[in-house]
């Protein structure tokens, strides 16, 4: 439960990592679709009102259509409705691949099952007993909500000389010493220096200096040595 | 290797990579065969790329990339089929009438499920002019009763909706009629009670409303207004449930599967049945909306209609796509 990474094998060979999403974020997302609908039924109820009673007709068959299938066409094109492409997340397959339209309707229509007894009790209660974050939807249609790629993943390093660390260091060591620096903008000062001197017996640098060799560190291991 | 003699000798190719799914994006439809012929090749070299960078300890940021292009590229490798207007027409004729043969026994069931009752409580209300009332409330009776009445000039809309138009009534019809398919298939995975409580209770009005205008003698109203779309209708609304029967079968008896496997196989079949009926329930819409209620047709001729209706019905789902395998794709959810 605490890991949300999960692991698909692909038949060539290879590990596919898939970072599901919480109950927490999606629930965002659908909160904004819903503003967004609530917004595109104002604005067609005013432009369908000077139609009559055609329009009226036509109201009720966009209402059908947005109810059922907003979140049907958006995911089976896109991969996600606009809410939650707004929170970053999308729709796949177990497998990891586009949703097809039949599970994008499975899932969808199951909703109505999902929100009983009531507002999303029997979801909220399955995505929390199954380690996939699947709602009773997900279940049938074969689906899991995962954070979609950030397509520009690099994210700029606080300048710093490059500097090869002392004895060479595995991925995680590398990836949590390139994590810090990444996110070294958004650390106070002191709180930089008190993370930094954990590091002490590897930097071999006075507190006010071990930073910035961690960051020259980080340099060096994006740069590739 | 180091790092960045790796990056230097394949950059290139993993470049011309993302040039070729650049394109696939795009569907660019002139991208020439042998072009597209070339992404197996190029994601297989990529995922050893990707696996050697993991294993070399290359560093995390290059590692992230190839893995992101290894994933975009399952993602296109492995997607499936996308549907066009044609694919939905090979659904219509062969696919969704070969999955309901298959499926005969929840078909007959929900059957039975919905005219058992419809019968038997019909023919109690025509008998009794006051058994409507033990299901129904005063009002909805008094409604109904004032949408068939022959004194009301325009048969099957009550007094609210009286001045409304055949397109007002349509945009009514898809909303109200699909939607009580989807929900009753919907509630099916809850081991079916769901579907079959709605089920019971559509029958028990249903087959109620129409042996209480009977009995109050307003059959020339009440029965040629139904007859002509009810075939669809009535059948598609069978079909939803039997669909919604498919959806609860695993929690009940996963044959030889686990229950969660059993459902996810239950409800791609099942999904197929409430495609087919939803389409069956729109186009009994459009005839309850423009040909039900139009009072010049001569009341033989709504008769006809009707038999029609129910032989084309029978001929569509007893015929349609016979001894045509279903297609691998559809199959396979």
């Amino acid at each position: 439960m605490i890991d949300t990474l999960r692991h698909y094998e692909t038949p060539e060979g290879i590990e596919l990592k898939l970072p599901l999403a919480g109950p927490a974020v999606r629930a965002s997302a659908w909160l904004i679709d819903i503003l967004i609908r609530s917004a595109i039924y104002l604005i067609a109820w005013w432009i369908l009102s000077f139609l009559g009673k055609v329009g009226r007709g036509g109201f009720l068959l966009m209402a059908f259509l947005l109810e059922w299938f907003y979140p049907v066409v958006f995911e089976a094109i896109r991969g996600a409705t606009p809410g939650k492409k707004v929170m970053g997340l999308l729709v796949c397959q177990d497998n990891g691949t586009p949703l097809s339209w039949s599970a994008s309707l499975l899932r969808n229509l199951l909703r109505v099952v999902d929100f009983l007894p009531f507002f999303y009790g029997f979801g909220l209660l399955s995505t929390l007993l199954n380690r996939d974050f699947k709602r009773l939807g997900d279940l049938a249609a074969g689906t899991v909500v995962v954070y979609a790629p950030d397509k520009n993943s690099e994210k700029p390093l606080p300048e710093q000389k490059p500097l090869p660390p002392p004895y060479p260091l595995d991925l995680t060591e590398q990836q949590a010493i390139t994590n810090f620096a990444e996110r070294s903008s958004s650390f106070s000062d002191a709180r930089a220096r008190e993370l930094a001197s954990l590091l002490a017996p590897m930097t071999q640098a006075p507190a006010e200096k071990a930073t910035n060799t961690l960051h020259g560190y980080a340099q060096w291991l994006r740069k590739g040595g | 290797m180091k790092q960045q003699a790796f990056e230097q000798l394949y950059k290139e190719r993993w470049e011309q990579f993302d040039r070729l799914l650049d394109d696939l994006d795009q569907r660019r439809p002139q991208l020439p065969l042998e072009q597209r012929q070339q992404l197996p090749a190029l994601y297989r070299r990529l995922c050893a790329h990707y696996a050697l960078a993991q294993q070399r300890h290359y560093s995390p940021h290059l590692v992230a990339v190839l893995h992101q292009r290894v994933m975009r590229g399952h993602q296109h490798l492995y997607r499936s089929k996308s549907s066009g207007l044609w694919r939905l027409l090979e659904f219509l004729w062969v696919t969704f009438p070969n999955q309901l043969r298959r499926h005969h026994r929840h078909f007959w069931l929900a059957t039975a499920l919905f005219y058992l009752p419809a019968i038997f409580f019909g023919i109690a209300c025509y008998q009794d002019g006051d058994m409507i009332y033990s299901l129904m409330p005063d009002g909805s009776v008094a409604r109904m009763e004032y949408m068939y009445d022959p004194a009301n000039e325009q048969v099957g809309r009550d007094s609210e909706r009286k001045a409304d138009s055949d397109i007002m009534m349509l945009g009514h019809y898809i909303w109200n009629n699909v939607s009580i398919d989807f929900r009753s298939f919907a509630l099916g995975i809850l081991a079916a009670i769901g579907t079959v409580l709605i089920t019971l209770f559509n029958g028990f009005s249903i087959g109620g409303v129409a042996g209480h205008l009977s009995q109050l003698g307003f059959t020339e109203t009440f029965w040629p207004f139904v007859s002509g779309h009810g075939p669809f209708e009535l059948t598609a609304l069978t079909i939803a449930t039997a669909a919604g029967l498919r959806l609860g079968q695993p929690l009940l008896s996963p044959g030889p599967y686990r229950r969660i496997d059993a459902l996810k196989i239950a409800a791609g079949e099942s999904i197929q049945l409430l495609i087919g009926a939803a389409v069956m329930t729109t186009a009994a819409a459009f005839i309850e909306a423009f040909w039900s209620p139009n009072p010049n047709i001569p009341i033989p001729v709504k008769y006809g209609f009707s038999a029609l209706m129910w032989v084309i019905t029978i001929l569509y789902l007893w015929r349609a796509g016979r001894g045509r395998s279903t297609p691998r794709a559809a199959r396979a959810n």
